[in-house]
């Protein structure tokens, strides 16, 4: 009992927030730490998540109103419609930055396989293949094609 | 079968995440399978309309595989957010108002979005 006072145990914390800007963070490290983002994102947006869930389902008039706010905004156009747009692209990019990750994350497990290099290699589809369809599926959203 | 509650369960040893890590992978997967089952019913043949939109939910099958799928989020963005407080955040009073406030925000959100769908 008394010898715990005497050899002190290593702590391990996480690094300060201050020495983030320092840290060069791997490309694994960077898909880990989106994944963590996106998905809180989407906690905090899930509210908006439903509304649109709602109001798209309910009835033929909401539905209506769901595109008005995406076509035209809110309160008068207040709030423009194209604000809505971008955050439903920021969802979208979550959704599928979160997804890929996961698949990613399931394939290691399931596989077994582990290394720095298919560590680095899968980040990379990783966030190419999210960024990409976000651009392809934000320039539909913003009516480019 | 020893006794494992109360003033006899046994509080030392692994694997107490064991369930939550499967249950977060189990739910991923169904996730998944649901975002498959939906987008393949949107893009397969007329363009996107209400009723077009109403009348994939409103199929018996896909209302109750919409509903597991709410509660699979449920748990699944639980799990989540409890990692991400439990890393961040250490003191143990602002950690319970964090959970606290994580539960209410998605049962309220779960609720919600079940009522959406119970009345179509």
């Amino acid at each position: 009992m008394a010898d715990n006072t005497k050899t002190p145990r290593p702590v391990f914390r996480n690094i300060h927030v201050t020495d983030l800007a320092s840290y060069r963070l791997p490309l694994a490290g960077v898909v880990s730490i989106l994944h963590r983002i996106s998905g809180a994102l989407m906690f905090l947006l899930m509210p908006f998540i439903i509304w649109m869930f709602d109001t798209s389902l309910t009835t033929e008039i909401s539905y209506d109103q769901f595109t008005a706010v995406f076509a035209a905004g809110c309160a008068d156009g207040a709030i423009p419609g194209w604000f809505f747009k971008l955050i439903a692209l920021g969802l979208i990019w979550a959704y599928l930055l979160h997804f890929i990750a996961g698949m990613r994350h399931l394939l290691m497990e399931m596989t077994h396989s582990y290394s720095k290099e298919q560590g680095k290699s899968t980040a990379v589809v990783t966030l190419v293949l999210s960024s990409g369809l976000t651009v392809v599926l934000g320039a539909k959203l913003f009516g480019l094609f | 079968m020893s006794q494992n509650y109360g003033t006899k369960r046994i509080v030392t040893g692994a694997h107490y995440g064991l369930r939550d890590w499967l249950a977060q992978r189990v739910t991923a997967i169904l996730m998944a399978l649901f975002t498959i089952v939906l987008l393949l019913q949107v893009i397969v043949g007329e363009p996107v309309s209400y009723d077009k939109w109403a009348g994939i939910f409103s199929a018996q099958w896909m209302k109750t595989l919409t509903f597991v799928v709410i509660l699979a989020m449920l748990y699944h963005v639980w799990v989540g957010v409890r990692d991400i407080f439990m890393d961040y955040i250490k003191p143990v009073g602002i950690r319970l108002s964090l959970h606290v406030f994580a539960i209410v925000w998605l049962v309220g959100c779960a609720g919600w979005a079940i009522q959406v769908l119970w009345r179509l």
